[in-house]
C-alpha cells in the first residue's frame, strides 16, 4: 500500500460514521438512484449509478467496521481498495457526481448517497485522487485567496468602477455593520453588476453592509475538492473576517457551493458554532421584500424562467423565497418541468465545472436541462449561481440555444429606483 | 427422518436455532451499525415544518415528485410484494398464532383465501421485480450473488407456503416444513444481508431527514 | 372347521348373501377401488378358504384389539373374525400358559409360509428385549420365529407400526416398530391409536381376494385408507378456509362447530380416513365430537410439539434466545467499541492535508 493510498483509506476511516453504516446496509440494489441523476439518464450508462460511486468507500467501511468483513478481510476473501481503483473512480466521484443531491431524495430506503459522496472524496483528495482542474482552483483559492486567483487589488478597482457607475460608496471593513457580502470571483471577474446591485439593494433598504479586505472570496475549493483540512483554511478566512469587523450577518453570494461550505459545512470544519449568522443573498432579499424594504418599478415583459442551483433549494432550504422576487419582477414567470426542490443540475456544480476532462460528459448531460428548457421555452433564463450561469451559458451555446442567463439580484436590483432617497439618514 | 419428525424437527430445535441466530444476529449488526455514531451538527439549525427524520421516515414511502414514471415496475412491483409480504406473514391466522405462540400477542386475521390471493399476487411481483432486476440494465449491473440468493430466500417461504396450502408438488405435511425451513433459512440469512434493511431502513430514512431537516430541507 | 369357506361360516351366522355382498361392495368403495371390484371381493371372498391368523400382541395397551372387538354386530368390522381362522390371540383365547404356547406353534406348523401374522404393540429392545416377555422369551425372539413362517405381517396400530407411545421420548425401552426387525416379508402398516377397524378388514378382503397387499404409502399404509389428510376431508374445513376458529373448547366458537386449529387439531397433517368413515359404526369421530385431531397415524404423534398446539406453533418452547441476545449484545458492543478505537486512531494519526499532499 503506498503511503498516499495508506493516508486516503486512514482519512475515510475517520470520516465513516453510523450514517454511513446505516445507509450500505439499507440498499437494495434498486437503482433508482441512477434515474434521479442526469449522468445516468443522459448516457445511460450505469456505471454512473450514484451508489456505485461509493463502491471504495463501501468497502472501507465493512473490511474496517464490520465484523464479517473483517474475518474476510482477514481470510483474503476481501477485496481491498487500490490506487488504481481510486484513480479509477476518480471519474465517478468528480466528473459525474456535481453532488447535487437528487439521488438522496428519492432512495426509497433514505441513503443520503451526497453525503457519502462528499466523505469518499475525503480519501479521493488524500491519496491524491482528486482532478487536475479542482486541485489547480484549490491551489489558486488557497495561496492566492481565490479559484480565479483574483486578488485584493483587483476587488478595490472593481469597487471603484462601481462606486464610479452607481453613484453609491461600497464600504470596506466597515466595524460594526450588519451585512458582511461575500463576492465569488466569478462575479468580481465576469459579473461586476452583482456589486452595483449589493449596493442599490442595501441602500433601499437602509442596511450597514461591508466587504472585508481579508475575506472578500466566499467560494471554497477545498470543499469542493472534499478536503476539510483545505476547506477550514479557507473558511477561516471568512470566521475571522467577520468576527474582526463584528458583523451580525455574513451573506453568501449567488453561488450554490459556497453557500453549502459557509451555511452548513463551515461550523463543523472550525469545530464551533459561528458568532453570525449566514444567509444566501436570496433568503436576504426575501426578508427584506417581507418587510417592505424592497421596492421595484416596472416589471420583466418577457417569459423567464427560473433554474433552482441544487445547492440553494435542494440542498439550502431555500426553494419559495426565489419565486417570491421573480413574481415581483416577472409578468410572464413560468416553471421548468421538476423545478424547484427537485429541480435538475447545471451539470457543473460541485466543483465539476473546473474538471477539464469532464466537459464532453458535461455536455452530455446538459440535455437534461435543454429539454427541461424546451418544455417552457422560456426568453431569458434567471439563476442565482453564478457557476450555474457559466455552465449554463457554455450548455446553451453548445447546443446553439438562445437563451440569455441572469441573475437574480443583478435583475431585481435594475428595477430598484435610482432616485429613491437614502431611509434612516 | 419422516414428514412428520422433520416437521417437528423444524418446529421445534429448528425453530429454536432460527431465532436465535435472528436475535442474534439482529443485535449485534445494529450495535455494530449505530454504535459507530456520529457527529454533532454545529452549524446553525434552519427549522422547518415538515423537516424531521420522522416525518422523512413515512414520507420516503411515497415515490418522489416525477420518480413514478421513471421506473413504474420498481414501485408498484416494490409495493405489491411488500405489502403482501406483510398481509402474509401478520395476517394468515396460523402465522398470528404462531406470534402468539412466542411472544402471546394476537390479532384477528384475513380469511385463508384472502392471503391465497395476496401470495399468488405476491409471488407474481417478485417474479416480475426478478424480471426487471434481470432486464434492467442499471438492476442487473448492481447485481451481484446477494441479490439474486436474497430475492431467492424471500420468495421461497412465500412458494412453499402457498404450495403447502394448496396441496401441490409435495405431501401437506413435507411442504409445511419444507415452508418453516425455509422461513428459518429467511431468519437466519436477513440480519447478515441487504434484508436487513427491514430495519435499517428506519435509521436511514431517520439520518437523511435529519441532517437534510437540520437545514430546513423537507426531504 | 379351519378349511370352511367364508360363505358358509357367514351363513352359519345367519347372514344373508345380500348382506354380505353389500359388505363387499361397501370395502369396495372404502378402498376407492371400482364398482366391479365389490363383485370380485364377493365372488373371492365366498370361495376362499378362511387364512389362518396369528395375533402377536407385543408392548400394547390392548387398546387395538377393544377397537375391533368392541364393533357393533352384524358389523363390517364384525366381520373380520367370520372371515378369518384366528388361531392364536393371548386377550381372546380360551387357552393359557402351555396350551396356549402350544396352539401357537401348531397352528405355525400347519400353515407355515401361509399364514398371515398380526402384529400389536412395538417390540422392546433393550436389555435384551427383557421389557416383554411371553412364556419366558422376548418379544423380539417370538417375533422373529412367527415372522419367519408368515406370508405376510400387517402391524396392527402405531405402536407396531412406527413404535408408538412406548417409543415416545425418552423411549425407555428402546421401543421399535416391526419394520425395524422384520426386513425380509411384506409388511403393511395399519397405524392408528388405535386404527380404524374397517380398515383392517378392507386389508384383509384385499389379501383374500387379491392374493397380495395392497397399493402402500412411503410409511407402508394402504393409499385407500391413508390417501388424504383429516383435514382434506375435514367437515369443519370451511370454517379454516374462512378463519373461523374456536380459540377455547368452550367459547362461542366452539359451540358454532368452528375449525380446531388454534386448539392443537393435526388434521393437517394427519393421512387417515377417520373424517370419512368415522367410528363406532359411522357414529361421530374425534374432531366432529369437538376435540381436535392428535395425529395418532403418525409416526411420533407423542412427540410432535403437544397436543393443544397449533402446528404452526413452536413445537417445544425457545430455549436459546436470551443466550443470543446476551451473545449478540455482546459481539455488537465488541465491534462498536473496536471501530470507534480504529477511527480515533485514524483520527490520531490525521496528518493535515496541504496542497502538496494532493498530488500523489
Amino acid at each position: 500500500m503506498s503511503a498516499t493510498l495508506e493516508k486516503g483509506v486512514r482519512v475515510l476511516k475517520e470520516v465513516i460514521d453510523a450514517p454511513i453504516a446505516s445507509y450500505f446496509n439499507s440498499c437494495v440494489h434498486c437503482g433508482l438512484c441512477a434515474e434521479a441523476c442526469l449522468f445516468y439518464t443522459e448516457t445511460g450508462d450505469p456505471k454512473y449509478t450514484p451508489i456505485h460511486k461509493l463502491e471504495p468507500l463501501r468497502r472501507v467501511y465493512e473490511q474496517e467496521y464490520t465484523w464479517l468483513g473483517r474475518l474476510a478481510k482477514a481470510v483474503g476473501l476481501a477485496k481491498p481498495v487500490t490506487d488504481a481503483e481510486l484513480h479509477e473512480w476518480q471519474e465517478l466521484v468528480y466528473n459525474s457526481c456535481t453532488l447535487c443531491g437528487r439521488c438522496s431524495v428519492v432512495c426509497p430506503v433514505g441513503n443520503d448517497i451526497v453525503y457519502m459522496v462528499r466523505k469518499l472524496r475525503e480519501g479521493m483528495s488524500a491519496s491524491g485522487n482528486a482532478p487536475d482542474g479542482i486541485k489547480g482552483a484549490a491551489n489558486r483559492t488557497v495561496t492566492i485567496g481565490s479559484p480565479m486567483g483574483v486578488k485584493l487589488p483587483a476587488v478595490k478597482a472593481q469597487m471603484k468602477h462601481v462606486e464610479e457607475d452607481y453613484g453609491i460608496p461600497i464600504p470596506l471593513d466597515a466595524e460594526g455593520a450588519e451585512y458582511m457580502v461575500m463576492l465569488s470571483s466569478m462575479e468580481i471577474i465576469n459579473f461586476p453588476e452583482y456589486l452595483g446591485a449589493i449596493a442599490k439593494i442595501m441602500r433601499q433598504a437602509g442596511k450597514t453592509w461591508t466587504l472585508c479586505s481579508t475575506a472578500f472570496e466566499a467560494t471554497n475549493a477545498g470543499m469542493q475538492i472534499g478536503n476539510s483540512d483545505l476547506a477550514r483554511v479557507i473558511v477561516s478566512r471568512i470566521v475571522d473576517g467577520a468576527e474582526r469587523l463584528k458583523v451580525k450577518c455574513v451573506i453568501s453570494p449567488e453561488c450554490g457551493h459556497a453557500y453549502t461550505a459557509l451555511r452548513w459545512e463551515g461550523a463543523n470544519l472550525i469545530g464551533r458554532p459561528f458568532t453570525f449568522q449566514v444567509k444566501h443573498i436570496i433568503e436576504v432579499l426575501g426578508e427584506f421584500q417581507e418587510q417592505g424594504l424592497l421596492k421595484t418599478e416596472g416589471m420583466e415583459t418577457d417569459r423567464l424562467t427560473f433554474h433552482d442551483p441544487c445547492q440553494l433549494a435542494r440542498r439550502g432550504g431555500v426553494i419559495q423565497q426565489q419565486r417570491r422576487l421573480m413574481k415581483q419582477i416577472a409578468a410572464d414567470f413560468v416553471e421548468m418541468p421538476d423545478a424547484g426542490f427537485m429541480n435538475w443540475c447545471c451539470g457543473g456544480g460541485g466543483g465539476a465545472s473546473a474538471i477539464e476532462e469532464g466537459e464532453e460528459l458535461r455536455l452530455e448531460a446538459f440535455k437534461k436541462k435543454k429539454s427541461q428548457l424546451e418544455a417552457v421555452k422560456p426568453d431569458r433564463l434567471v439563476t442565482a449561481c453564478a457557476n450555474c450561469r457559466i455552465v449554463l451559458e457554455e450548455g446553451l451555446e453548445h447546443y446553439q440555444m438562445d437563451i440569455p442567463v441572469i441573475g437574480l439580484t443583478e435583475t431585481i436590483a435594475e428595477h430598484i429606483p435610482d432616485s429613491v432617497d437614502k431611509e434612516g439618514a | 427422518m419422516n414428514e412428520l419428525q422433520f416437521l417437528t424437527w423444524v418446529r421445534g430445535p429448528g425453530l429454536d436455532a432460527a431465532v436465535a441466530i435472528f436475535l442474534l444476529g439482529t443485535v449485534w449488526r445494529l450495535i455494530e451499525i449505530y454504535g459507530l455514531g456520529r457527529k454533532k451538527d454545529l452549524a446553525a439549525p434552519r427549522l422547518t415544518p415538515g423537516a424531521s427524520g420522522w416525518h422523512t421516515i413515512v414520507r420516503r414511502s411515497v415515490p418522489p415528485e416525477g420518480m413514478f414514471k421513471q421506473s413504474p415496475v420498481t414501485y408498484v412491483g416494490g409495493y405489491v410484494f411488500h405489502i403482501g409480504l406483510a398481509a402474509i406473514v401478520f395476517l394468515f391466522a396460523p402465522h398470528i398464532k404462531l406470534v402468539e405462540g412466542l411472544v402471546g400477542l394476537s390479532w384477528p386475521g384475513l380469511p385463508s383465501q384472502i392471503v391465497d390471493l395476496v401470495s399468488v399476487v405476491t409471488l407474481a411481483a417478485m417474479v416480475v421485480v426478478l424480471v426487471d432486476r434481470i432486464k434492467r440494465p442499471v438492476k442487473r449491473f448492481l447485481s451481484g450473488f446477494e441479490d439474486w440468493f436474497t430475492w431467492a430466500v424471500t420468495f421461497l417461504p412465500v412458494l412453499t407456503g402457498w404450495l403447502a396450502v394448496q396441496h401441490l408438488l409435495l405431501p401437506y405435511t413435507t411442504m409445511l416444513a419444507l415452508h418453516i425451513l425455509s422461513v428459518e433459512v429467511l431468519l437466519v440469512t436477513l440480519p447478515f444481508t441487504k434484508l436487513f434493511h427491514a430495519f435499517t431502513v428506519f435509521g436511514s430514512r431517520w439520518y437523511n431527514g435529519t441532517v437534510n431537516g437540520h437545514k430546513g430541507v423537507p426531504v | 372347521m379351519r378349511a370352511n369357506r367364508i360363505l358358509d361360516t357367514l351363513a352359519g351366522q345367519g347372514i344373508t348373501r345380500r348382506a354380505f355382498l353389500k359388505y363387499c361392495a361397501t370395502l369396495a368403495s372404502l378402498m376407492a377401488l371400482p364398482p366391479s371390484a365389490g363383485k370380485a371381493f364377493a365372488d373371492a371372498l365366498a370361495k376362499a378358504p378362511r387364512p389362518s391368523v396369528i395375533w402377536l400382541p407385543f408392548q400394547e395397551c390392548t387398546g387395538c384389539t377393544e377397537a375391533i372387538t368392541r364393533s357393533h354386530s352384524p358389523s363390517i368390522e364384525g366381520m373380520l373374525f367370520d372371515m378369518i381362522s384366528l388361531d392364536y390371540q393371548e386377550t381372546l383365547m380360551a387357552a393359557a400358559g402351555h396350551q396356549a404356547e402350544a396352539a401357537l406353534h401348531e397352528a405355525i406348523q400347519r400353515n407355515m409360509g401361509k399364514y398371515l401374522l398380526i402384529v400389536d404393540g412395538s417390540v422392546p429392545l433393550g436389555l435384551d428385549g427383557a421389557y416383554s416377555c411371553i412364556a419366558g422369551r422376548s418379544n423380539l425372539e417370538t417375533l422373529k420365529e412367527v415372522a419367519a413362517g408368515a406370508a405376510a405381517i400387517v402391524a396392527m396400530g402405531s405402536c407396531a407400526a412406527y413404535g408408538g407411545l412406548p417409543k415416545a421420548n425418552p423411549n425407555p425401552t428402546g421401543a421399535v416398530a416391526v419394520s425395524d426387525v422384520i426386513k425380509d416379508k411384506p409388511i403393511i402398516n395399519i397405524p392408528g391409536c388405535p386404527p380404524i377397524p374397517v380398515v383392517m378388514t378392507g386389508v384383509l378382503a384385499h389379501f383374500l381376494t387379491f392374493g397380495g397387499l395392497p397399493e402402500l404409502d412411503r410409511l407402508g399404509r394402504p393409499k385407500a385408507f391413508y390417501g388424504e389428510t383429516i383435514h382434506d376431508r375435514c367437515y369443519r374445513r370451511p370454517f379454516y378456509d374462512q378463519g373461523k376458529f374456536a380459540k377455547t373448547f368452550d367459547d362461542e366458537g366452539a359451540r358454532k362447530g368452528w375449525c380446531l386449529f388454534e386448539l392443537g387439531c393435526k388434521g393437517p397433517v394427519t393421512y387417515n380416513a377417520c373424517a370419512s368413515v368415522k367410528w363406532n359404526d359411522g357414529t361421530s369421530w374425534p374432531v366432529e365430537s369437538g376435540h381436535g385431531c392428535l395425529g395418532c397415524s403418525e409416526p411420533d404423534f407423542w412427540d410432535a410439539g403437544g397436543f393443544y398446539k397449533a402446528l404452526s406453533m413452536p413445537a417445544r418452547p425457545l430455549k436459546l434466545e436470551p443466550a443470543a441476545i446476551a451473545a449478540g449484545v455482546v459481539a455488537g458492543a465488541a465491534i462498536a467499541a473496536s471501530s470507534r478505537s480504529r477511527k480515533s486512531a485514524a483520527k490520531a494519526a490525521h496528518e493535515t492535508t496541504t496542497l502538496a499532499d494532493l498530488e500523489k
